[in-house]
């Protein structure tokens, strides 16, 4: 996606220092003072995590921390909200993962 | 030494703090966005004066006042906790416990999901989301876009995505269903938009189709409602339409549409998709209050102010010593309301503190009068019938605090 550059009221986009990071080990460029899920949206990431249990992909929802659904990995640190955390230098942040739940593949697999 | 938590940053919370600074009282403000401001960050609507109102302007004037008055805000501090030991409030933080007498919570609103099939799919967004997405962030929150549900807040924030440049196709409603319920029915949103037309922000807003104007049509009612819809500012309006799926392998792709009756039902054989790469679904806003409950509020169900609400007075005070309310928890109404009612809880704390000059319960009175008067001069009304809810949570507050405050107050 685009960033909205010019707005007819709002007016432009300040200037702002970009900050690299990593999503799923694969380099980005947020503005300063970005969060994660405005950041990966920009570059046209819209998956954050995959549901636990089903493995079927997630994005924001809410985008202001009520729904939980933008949870994402963040230097190690698990269920972060992406769109509350501001993207800093080098952030590692990676998606959240499916869980084994190895009872439930057993059964089907037989 | 804290005197007073305000849990929430946005119109209401600063409002609200920025009065107790006034008052001589030391105020921290938390909230858990990356900046104050709230909801009003997102909004952005032209006032029938032609002024704009802009949310991220309003929001930098109140942060600024605030810092004037040395009020410590703190951005990206969640709350998970609110108890109270013996005469403090204990709120527990991310950050750690913050403790003080008195507690200000404007925790503000939260959206009704409308769980549509496939509304889990990446690219699926509360419309509130894509508002702050839009106008908060300015990143695109896609090329082709289908809102689903249609109140004041869908076309509020439809009219900043259309300035924005953001093409969204249409609007239809959700498929009827027990957890849509009034949504997904066309008679019944009709209604409720008629009801609310004359008090959309903008002139343009204002369903400016002849269609909604003609007294005739009305009566008529939504039988004739022509299936392409009506346009409101440029983008069809169908309430004769509903979507039963979101489409789409990794992310949106679509929606499955299907004509419906003016009762909500499905018309079989006239399934359509619409291609989109987004979704917005507008459920509208409901009192994000959980904290009060978890605090030991008692609630009272108040449809015109949108959902439940704690028990609170006029002067913003809850059944619980210490503990205020002020902003959308009390009931949804826009912004500027908020505003007003944190004014007034801010002078309402000072009171209780002792603090103030000795015009406190002038002031007081001016600031509820204040709130009577900006909602009788409010642009946007959520709720046409908002000042009777507002009247039965005060009259409830009356008959099970009323007698109680008035001891204390001459005991006092």
């Amino acid at each position: 996606m685009n960033r909205i550059i010019d707005h007819p009221v709002l007016g432009k986009l300040d200037d702002r220092k970009k900050i690299p990071f990593t999503f799923e080990g694969k380099e980005y460029e947020a503005l300063e003072n970005e969060t994660i899920a405005a950041a990966l949206l920009a570059n046209d990431v819209r998956t954050l995590r995959v549901h636990e249990e089903s493995g079927t992909p997630r994005g924001f929802y809410c985008n202001i921390g009520h729904c939980m659904e933008c949870r994402v990995n963040v230097n190690g640190q698990a269920n972060v909200r992406a769109c509350l955390t501001v993207v800093k230098e080098n952030m590692v942040v990676e998606k959240g993962k499916q869980h084994p739940n190895i009872v439930k593949r057993m059964v089907e697999n037989r | 030494m804290i005197d007073v938590i305000v849990i929430g940053a946005g119109p209401a919370g600063l409002a609200g703090a920025i009065s107790c600074a006034e008052n001589g009282l030391k105020v921290t403000v938390i909230d858990e966005f990356v900046r104050p401001g709230g909801r009003l960050l997102g909004q952005l609507h032209q006032e029938p004066s032609g002024e704009w109102w802009n949310g991220i302007k309003e929001s930098e004037h109140l942060h600024n006042e605030a810092q004037k008055q040395s009020i410590d805000i703190r951005c990206g501090v969640s709350v998970y906790n609110l108890e109270k030991d013996e005469d403090a409030w204990n709120v527990h933080t991310n950050i750690g416990t913050l403790t003080a007498p008195y507690v200000l919570v404007a925790t503000g609103a939260a959206e009704f999901p409308i769980p549509v099939p496939g509304w889990t799919l990446p690219g699926v967004m509360s419309v509130g989301a894509a508002q702050v997405m839009t106008n908060v962030h300015r990143v695109e929150v896609g090329k082709k876009g289908i809102i689903i549900g249609a109140n004041i807040l869908a076309f509020a924030i439809l009219n900043e995505l259309q300035l924005a440049g953001i093409n969204v196709e249409r609007i239809v409603l959700p498929e009827k269903s027990p957890l849509s319920k009034n949504a997904g029915e066309p008679e019944v949103v009709m209604k409720s938009l008629l009801n609310a037309a004359h008090l959309a922000p903008s002139p343009i807003l204002r369903f400016g189709s002849s269609f909604m104007k003609n007294e005739g049509f009305r009566k008529l009612g939504m039988k004739f409602f022509p299936k392409s819809g009506v346009k409101v500012n440029g983008t069809p309006l169908q309430l004769r339409k509903a979507a039963l799926e979101i489409l789409g392998k990794d992310q949106v792709e679509g929606v499955l549409t299907a004509d419906i009756d003016v009762n909500g039902n499905v018309i079989k054989g006239t399934e359509k998709v619409y291609e989109a790469d987004f979704v917005c679904i507008a459920g509208g806003l409901y009192p994000l209050a959980e904290l009060t409950a978890v605090a030991g509020c008692p609630f009272k169900y108040v449809p015109e102010l949108g959902g439940h609400v704690p028990h609170h007075s006029e002067k913003m005070e809850t059944p619980l010593e210490g503990l205020f309310v002020a902003g959308n928890i009390t009931g949804i109404e826009s912004g500027k309301i908020a505003m007003a009612q944190g004014t007034t809880a801010g002078i309402s704390i000072a009171k209780h503190a002792g603090k103030g000059s000795t015009d406190i319960n002038e002031k007081l009175e001016q600031a509820m009068k204040n709130v009577h008067t900006v909602r009788q001069n409010a642009a946007i009304q959520f709720n046409p019938e908002v000042a009777n809810g507002r009247r039965k949570i005060y009259e409830l507050w009356d008959v099970f605090y009323g007698k109680e405050q008035d001891t204390l107050q001459e005991i006092g």
